[in-house]
């Protein structure tokens, strides 16, 4: 319990930097902790291969993906940076208080059901492994065609861009 | 194995849960740099991970959880990677990220 509070409390600090950050960068980075966090939340809830997959693609390539995206694009000139600057603070304070507001609001009115654990399966049919392969086969027919669409999408796109 | 179906580590995951879910929605809804925007999703996207997985302990079907957040992932960097190539083409047709100069042009 203690360790999860802590982890949480850290997410949550990461996640407010994430979104009040100015510059894009360290936005990103704060994201990157963010899903450092969601990693060990994984792995405290007893799935860690889920956690890893997190850790890989979420913290790496997706971080990746943003910065060759931010590198792409030129920062805002520095007269309009000081305007945006004030203008950012006006509009994101409200972001800790509704976060506050937001967790208060659940402690208070949220009532959680009794959970109980649902009856238990053979081992072999709780695997990652059968359930990806057996049960929902159509998810793995999905992603398999969803990552050839990501690929055949960005050569689309930054072909154009090339030959722009 | 950490005990996780006692109610107050539910209610302060559950906290926790609603607040990265406003945070992410707040970042959404309000910022003008398209960028920031996929940051939002990101975060939104995670509040759902962080369910899956909490509840797939609870309810002791860790492995049904773990497909699924492994397929949301999929979707997700799918999803980023598009949209991040949308975003690039967007600015080099018109220099700018800001959504409200965006919407002004158009």
């Amino acid at each position: 319990m203690t360790l999860i509070l802590i982890v949480s409390v850290l997410m949550l600090i990461a996640v407010l930097w994430t979104v009040m950050a100015r510059s894009l960068i360290r936005s990103m980075l704060g994201l990157a902790l963010v899903s450092v966090g969601v990693t060990m939340l994984m792995f405290l809830f007893a799935a860690p291969l889920a956690g890893v997959f997190e850790l890989s693609v979420c913290a790496g390539l997706i971080t990746v993906i943003f910065a060759a995206t931010v590198s792409l694009t030129k920062p805002m000139p520095a007269a309009d940076r000081a305007k945006y600057s004030k203008e950012r603070l006006k509009r994101y304070w409200p972001v800790p208080v509704l976060m506050l507001l937001a967790g208060a609001a659940c402690f208070l009115f949220l009532k959680i059901p009794d959970f109980a654990a649902l009856p238990a399966v053979a081992n072999a049919e709780n695997s990652v492994r059968h359930i990806l392969w057996h049960g929902r086969t159509l998810d793995l027919a999905g992603q398999v065609l969803l990552i050839l669409l990501g690929a055949f999408g960005v050569i689309t796109l930054f072909k154009e861009i090339k030959n722009q | 194995m950490i005990p996780l179906a006692t109610p107050t580590t539910l209610w302060v995951m559950t906290a926790f849960i609603a607040a990265l879910t406003v945070a992410g929605l707040y970042c959404l809804l309000v910022s003008r740099n398209l960028i920031r925007v996929l940051i939002g999703v990101e975060l939104l996207i995670k509040a759902v991970n962080v369910l899956l997985a909490l509840f797939g302990s609870i309810t002791g079907r860790t492995a049904l959880a773990q497909t699924l957040i492994i397929t949301l992932i999929v979707i997700e960097v799918f999803f980023i990677t598009i949209a991040c190539g949308v975003v690039l083409s967007l600015y080099r047709h018109t220099q700018t990220l800001d959504t409200k100069s965006l919407t002004d042009r158009s």
